[in-house]
């Protein structure tokens, strides 16, 4: 059953990635620009340039080269970047590894912060914390990314030193490189979803703190701790687990400032580049790559519910 | 139906971190490893650089690549892979290789794998293309030796083999010369002092080279790209950093020990760094120019392209771009302010009195009609995007109907080679820059070459006169003849404003103090260069 569920969910995705696909294919080959002029540099003769456009394809008629390049993924295979000649799989992989793993320790700091922030503000409703933290949250959506990245950089980085302000380590290459390269931009990235699940929290907890059953669990003599988190968290979860998960996937899509300020070789930046460059091979492959990990996210997310809600079952 | 469990879950997280981390695994350097990490002025993407006129690919090929000839800081051809002997009737160029060259794959350096490399070249570069028109035989004498011989004398031919741009004669082995046109080498495999490491390439992230160990330096000093290429580190870390913060952050951490190209903004932050030094190594900066568009009215009209040149002030338009006059310079040279042909030849069409009012006459007198002149802005470039504004405005002061239009690089250069009528995405000016190595000479500069052919550069001026000069200096062996060609080159191309040259700008680098000789050249180089623990 699990397994027909899963494939199911996957193959309804596919018409939609296709959609995706082509759309972004027509909209690439549409706008300016010219793969052949990045390989050849800006000062190059228009005979050479028409000699590299033929060698790349790109003088074929658009319907060959989607067709082409579609019949590639069909058979597995990616394709190669227009522009460095590399395999596409192998710059993504290259790249997913930092961004999966800045986005894990993002997800972390934010729930670990916010989840506790939004239960005390709706425990303590209209009193100062909880005012304090919705201040906290606004703080969160209006400061950008980049600006509380460069203050962190210049306080923490450049003069206490404690961490590094550029830059990626591998976990492989020990937990304290990791952490002194990860930490800053993991809050950094955190800061806006701190501000927005910590809101989810509090409005969902406030409504679960009203219902009959809170009553009766504290009437029953139980300790405010765990009516909080045992009985009223796990009630006002489907909402925050919806919004932590759709979180992830856009903190993996879309982490490029962070990636940028912090000199960390992600797929955020990976779009950037390939978009200036208009490698279509390596575009193309990831939105392909964002279509299926939103997918895979929301596929994840309906899984989770069944964890925090027992009534919930996927047939 | 079914029930997730909370460690089938938790496995599953496990399995997925250790993928994600796993392949991010990078191998740890080791410890008495000499690196020095520098932050290029553009990422490295395209790597052939036999094909390709972007700087960066061309820095990249001086790293991995060597040249038969290379060029010293006095501008003279010197002997780098070969040694060279001319006949006296100056038709065969005898090349002899030197002994115990090797390619990065082991294999030894052959006159056919030269020779090989020289055809390849001659198909892209539009300078050596010239030079191959002349060429009657290029055949192998020996294993390591061969001669080029000529149907008449070739008077750059030396220069043109030594040049450290747009695009180098690089030597490679035959089976990667052969690749068909258009196609990008499959792999880098030279003869130069660093190899280039594939598996840990990056594309716009780190390019990595190592020393190759089997180089063998020539005995005279090194000399811009000439004499002994000693590599005195073990690996050159090309690490991209896209935000300039960031770079000077790492900077000042130590985290990098050398940037290409400081903006000049942010140079008071970068000379407060106690330990870090600001300075030329490339002495030859850029030189914006403004092109007009000789196949479309109204600048193919003679005097209506006079008229737009007069009004465009040099001391005005650098002052708008780079700001202080410490970084940039005046002058008329269309081949450089400092180089050896460097001249004041039509030095009234760029300087001088009374200008704007013979501008406004020209435009009067060439029976302009008010077409519409069509400036494209580039907004991605500081060095050249606040020119068209200007230019702009000085031209509406004296009678041009203008309009700018404001649009990113790519859709800059991508207008920029159309030939078609403004009205289908054509255009009738644009403003450029380009490094003083590409337009150091008559022959080796594309931006004066008058064809109007594909081999052009954009705004395809059409001037027999000035191409028949061209090719003067191109066989002209005598140095004073030469020089007296390249100025009446200049004059010609001010008189019928082939382009506008607007000044020089330089280029500053910035590194760490515990790099030291870090050698001056046409482009970044990195033998030499030391670095303290």
């Amino acid at each position: 059953m699990m397994l027909r569920f899963f494939v199911w969910r996957l193959a309804s995705a596919v018409p939609v990635v296709a959609i995706i696909a082509v759309i972004a294919f027509g909209l690439l080959h549409l706008t300016p620009g010219d793969p052949a002029r990045i390989v050849l540099g800006e000062n190059a003769t228009a005979e050479n340039l028409a000699a590299v456009r033929t060698a790349m394809g790109l003088d074929l008629p658009l319907p060959v080269q989607f067709g082409h390049w579609l019949w590639g993924i069909l058979h597995g295979d990616l394709g190669v970047s227009m522009i460095s000649r590399a395999p596409v799989s192998r710059l993504i992989g290259q790249r997913i590894g930092p961004t999966v793993a800045l986005a894990l320790c993002a997800m972390t700091v934010t729930i670990a912060v916010a989840l506790p922030l939004g239960v005390l503000a709706a425990w303590k409703r209209g009193a100062l914390v909880d005012r304090a933290v919705l201040a906290l949250s606004v703080l969160g959506f209006s400061v950008p990314v980049f600006v509380l990245g460069y203050v962190l950089i210049g306080t923490f980085a450049v003069d206490l030193r404690w961490f590094a302000a550029q830059g990626y380590r591998s976990p492989a290459d020990g937990l304290v490189p990791f952490l002194r390269h990860m930490t800053l931009p993991a809050i950094t990235l955190a800061s806006t979803y701190v501000a927005l699940i910590a809101r989810m929290t509090r409005a969902s907890m406030v409504e679960v703190l009203d219902e009959d059953y809170i009553r009766t669990a504290r009437a029953k003599g139980l300790a405010e701790p765990r009516v909080l988190f045992r009985h009223a968290l796990r009630n006002a979860a489907v909402p925050i687990i919806t919004v932590v998960g759709s979180g992830f996937a856009m903190m993996v899509s879309g982490v490029v400032i962070t990636e940028s300020v912090f000199n960390i070789p992600g797929i955020g930046r990976l779009v950037v580049d390939s978009v200036l460059s208009r490698d279509y091979a390596l575009i193309q492959a990831l939105i392909l790559l964002t279509g299926v990990l939103y997918v895979v996210i929301n596929l994840l997310i309906d899984l989770a519910y069944a964890l925090t809600d027992p009534r919930i079952r996927y047939q | 139906m079914f029930e997730l469990h909370r460690r089938r879950l938790l496995a599953l997280t496990a399995g997925l971190a250790t993928a994600t981390f796993g392949f991010a695994a990078v191998p740890e350097a080791s410890a008495a490893e000499k690196t020095l990490t520098a932050v290029m002025s553009g990422n490295l993407k395209a790597l052939d650089p036999s094909i390709s006129t972007a700087q960066i690919t061309r820095t990249h090929g001086f790293m991995v690549y060597d040249t038969l000839l290379g060029m010293d800081a006095q501008y003279r051809p010197q002997p780098q892979m070969a040694d060279v002997t001319v006949s006296d009737d100056r038709l065969t160029y005898h090349f002899k290789l030197r002994d115990g060259l090797k390619w990065h794959d082991g294999t030894p350096v052959g006159a056919e794998d030269c020779i090989a490399s020289l055809k390849r070249w001659s198909r892209y570069d539009a300078a050596a293309s010239r030079l191959f028109e002349q060429v009657a035989s290029l055949e192998a004498t020996s294993p390591t030796s061969f001669d080029i011989k000529l149907s008449a004398p070739f008077g750059q031919i030396l220069a043109l083999l030594a040049k450290p741009s747009p695009i180098p004669p690089f030597m490679m082995p035959k089976r990667l010369a052969e690749t068909p046109k258009g196609q990008q080498l499959p792999e880098q495999i030279g003869s130069g002092p660093f190899k280039f490491v594939a598996a840990e390439f990056r594309p716009g992230d780190k390019v990595v080279y190592v020393r190759n160990t089997d180089y063998v330096p020539r005995k005279e000093p090194a000399s811009w790209t000439a004499g002994g290429k000693v590599v005195n580190v073990d690996k050159v870390v090309w690490q991209s950093m896209p935000d300039m913060q960031t770079t000077m952050n790492a900077l000042q951490n130590g985290d990098v020990d050398f940037v290409e190209q400081v903006p000049l903004d942010l140079l008071p932050v970068i000379e407060a760094m106690p330990d870090v030094a600001v300075g030329k190594v490339r002495p030859l900066g850029m030189q914006v120019v403004a092109r007009m568009n000789h196949t479309l009215p109204p600048f193919d009209n003679l005097d209506v392209r006079r008229a737009a040149m007069l009004v465009l002030d040099q001391e005005e338009l650098m002052q708008a771009a780079i700001g202080d006059p410490k970084y940039y310079h005046l002058c008329t040279s269309i081949y450089g302010c400092t180089v050896p042909l460097a001249s004041d030849a039509g030095k009234d069409w760029l300087f001088g009195a009374g200008r704007k009012e013979k501008a406004r006459a020209l435009l009067k007198a060439s029976g302009y009609d008010g077409t519409p002149v069509v400036i494209l802005q580039q907004t991605e470039l500081d060095a050249f995007k606040p020119q068209p504004l200007l230019a702009a405005q000085r031209m509406r002061e004296i009678g041009f109907n203008v309009e700018v239009q404001s649009m990113d690089w790519q859709t800059h250069l991508q207008r920029q080679y159309s030939r078609a009528p403004v009205a289908e995405g054509g255009w009738n000016m644009i403003f450029s820059a380009w490094g003083i190595t590409g337009i150091w000479d008559p022959l080796a500069s594309t931006v004066i070459d008058a064809s109007a052919s594909n081999q052009a550069w954009s705004g395809w001026p059409k001037d027999p006169e000035l191409e028949k000069l061209r090719k003067a200096f191109s066989v002209e062996t005598d140095p004073a003849t030469q020089k007296t060609i390249a100025e009446k080159v200049q004059a010609r191309v001010l008189e019928q404003v082939n382009y506008v040259p607007l000044g020089e700008y330089d280029i500053l680098a910035a590194w760490n103090k515990r790099v030291a000789n870090l050698p001056e050249g046409p482009l970044t180089l990195f033998w030499g260069a030391t670095k303290k623990d």
